[in-house]
């Protein structure tokens, strides 16, 4: 499967000029707002059309304006999860599932309810209406009622943008399970790095209506350039490491990754799962020589790899470590103080305390178990 | 209170007529609002005036208008007349026309409002979900405008049920065929004796009216909530 987009448009003083393709696993729009990327997915739906260019599925051709082809939007089979939700109010939540499903009853695939609504954990849901669901529900059942229209591409703009911290940390396992078991390739607009260090396999970067990079989602991370182009206070590195064991006694998980060793506090998931870590930069400090009778659990050795661009007060310092990169933020008095340079070696320290738990991923038992725990699976 | 008989078959035409006079121009109604609310074509300014007309005319006049338009000899009478059996002037049904032509305004006023309140976005999503634009029409739109056309429907028959000048100058006052309940009214006020009579039917006037007006409150809150226990 593969979705191809080159199109031009012109949204006012705003122009957007993009070409990517993707393939399958869940693929991020990611940029600031205003960067053009809630425009690239209405117009793959069919909800905008653009000025120029052309958009297909394998060989399904959606839009192409120099044949002066148009598919309209009822045809594309492409489900869209809304920012806001909207589900239809005068139907109940199985009416609303089964909505798009109705449609598209001639296709042969498509997944059947149960199934459905076991993934997304809305059984109880069915008789009542949408007026009477918290942010999180609708979100759960625009996502069931999109993938039961047998889509060839689910596309969701922003899902979590409305909802609170609580409600993010309950669906973010469903859509990482979405994508793990459904063969259905995800657009999936965003522009929090944590949402997208944690699920995208590829990142599409956008910037001011073109696209910055493309790669995988670990790749864009560590690259010091982009820094500027996405929230530089929260940016940072994303490293995939394994769960190797728990320590009872005080409450630690201890991981391996290629960089080194990592101690995490509080982490319920099972010895031999993968996930990934997201390592803000500003939690990471640099030391010279290996510190000793120092707090932080996690000191890994590595050597000065790449310095970003030194015209302010801020310095991005990317790391090798063993061939995982860890970004560190630094003021460039201490680069300079320290006399950081290419091939510097160096011990990274982060505080355990200091690693986003939120960004996650990966262990979806555990969190979906937390998730039931509070009654609300 | 006894009512006689004649005074009876008045009621009975009036609810026939102001009954027939909705229910035919609902589809009409409904598409027209459509069109007014969300078309975008040449002319769509002067369709609106043009609904909105008899509001605004001297019912005499629309009834005049109506009288050379749909009369035996007028254009369109005759054509009805010729080719499908359909004979408006001094029938109940011209009766039925006239009402049914004063209460359109106030049925594509409150339809159009409805539509235009209606979330767009949600139409959106049942076009991403694998409906046409008829599909998104009769699941989402037509579902989300019940309360304004129950309204409309009401406002409609109302109108219809008081209107007199525009029927009377079309088809005319004959009893048992043309003349309802304010006909009548206007007849008794016009013999010796009558007011007792016009008093009768005035009673029965404003409790039919307040009865509409009670159910359509009920209908409408009962869409409402169906609609919004948000």
């Amino acid at each position: 499967m593969t979705l191809a987009v080159d199109i031009g448009h012109r949204l006012g003083a705003f122009l957007l000029d993009v070409q990517f393709k993707t393939g399958s696993g869940l693929v991020a729009l990611f940029g600031r707002s205003g960067s053009g990327k809630t425009s690239i997915i209405n117009i793959i739906a069919g909800l905008v059309r653009p000025a120029r260019g052309r958009v297909t599925i394998d060989a399904t051709v959606l839009v192409d304006t120099e044949r002066g082809l148009f598919m309209p939007r009822h045809r594309r089979r492409v489900g869209y999860v809304f920012q806001e939700g909207r589900l239809f109010p005068h139907l109940t939540v199985r009416q609303n599932l089964l909505y798009g499903r109705w449609f598209a009853r001639q296709t042969k695939g498509g997944d059947d309810l149960d199934r459905v609504v076991n993934l997304l954990g809305i059984a109880g849901l069915l008789d009542r209406r949408p007026g009477r669901l918290s942010g999180g529900e609708k979100q759960r059942v625009a996502i069931g009622r999109a993938l039961l229209a047998d889509p060839r591409v689910l596309l969701m703009d922003e899902p979590l943008a409305s909802l609170d911290e609580a409600l993010k940390a309950e669906i973010l396992p469903y859509i990482e399970r979405l994508r793990d078991q459904s063969k259905i390739p995800i657009i999936y607009v965003s522009h929090s790095i944590a949402e997208v260090a944690r699920l995208a396999t590829t990142v599409v970067l956008l910037s001011e209506g073109k696209v910055a990079a493309v790669g995988p989602t670990p790749e864009i991370m560590q690259r010091l350039d982009l820094f500027a182009l996405t929230d530089r206070v929260e940016a940072g590195a994303v490293i995939e490491a394994t769960v190797e064991r728990h320590d009872e006694t005080f409450g630690l998980t201890e991981l391996a990754s290629r960089a080194g060793r990592w101690k995490l506090h509080g982490l319920n998931a099972p010895v031999g799962a993968r996930l990934r870590l997201r390592v803000r930069a500003r939690d990471v400090m640099l030391s010279r020589s290996r510190p000793a009778d120092l707090s932080a659990l996690n000191v890994l050795p590595g050597v000065v790899a790449d310095i970003g661009p030194h015209d302010g007060p801020i310095v991005e310092i990317r790391i090798d470590c063993s061939g995982e990169a860890l970004i560190a933020r630094l003021t460039r008095y201490s680069v300079e103080r320290l006399g950081l340079v290419s091939g510097t070696p160096v011990f990274a320290l982060v505080k355990s305390v200091a690693l986003d738990r939120g960004s996650l991923s990966g262990p979806l038992q555990a969190i979906a178990d937390r998730v039931a725990d509070t009654g609300d699976g | 209170m006894t009512l006689s008989p004649e005074e009876w078959t008045a009621i009975q035409l009036s609810l026939r007529v102001a009954i027939v006079a909705t229910l035919l121009s609902l589809p009409f109604g409904i598409l027209i609002a459509m069109a007014l609310a969300r078309g975008r074509f040449w002319g769509q300014s002067l369709l609106n005036g043009l609904v909105l007309m008899p509001l605004i005319l001297p019912p005499v006049v629309t009834g005049y208008i109506l009288l050379i338009l749909f009369g035996r000899r007028g254009p369109i009478g005759a054509l009805l007349a010729d080719h499908f059996g359909i004979v408006f002037s001094f029938r109940w049904t011209g009766a039925a026309l006239a009402c049914g032509v004063m209460g359109f305004p106030l049925l594509v006023r409150a339809i159009r409002l409805s539509i235009e309140a209606v979330d767009t976005r949600l139409e959106e999503a049942a076009g991403t979900l694998g409906a046409n634009r008829l599909w998104v029409f009769i699941t989402v739109t037509l579902p989300l405008i019940v309360p304004g056309v129950l309204a409309g429907m009401i406002l409609c028959f109302a109108k219809a049920m008081g209107e007199f000048g525009a029927t009377i100058t079309f088809v005319s006052n004959i009893p048992g065929e043309t003349q309802t309940l304010p006909s009548a009214i206007y007849t008794f006020t016009q013999v010796p004796g009558g007011d007792v009579g016009a008093f009768r039917l005035t009673l029965v006037s404003i409790s039919i009216a307040m009865l509409a007006l009670l159910a359509s409150e009920l209908m409408a809150r009962h869409a409402t909530r169906r609609l919004d226990i948000q």
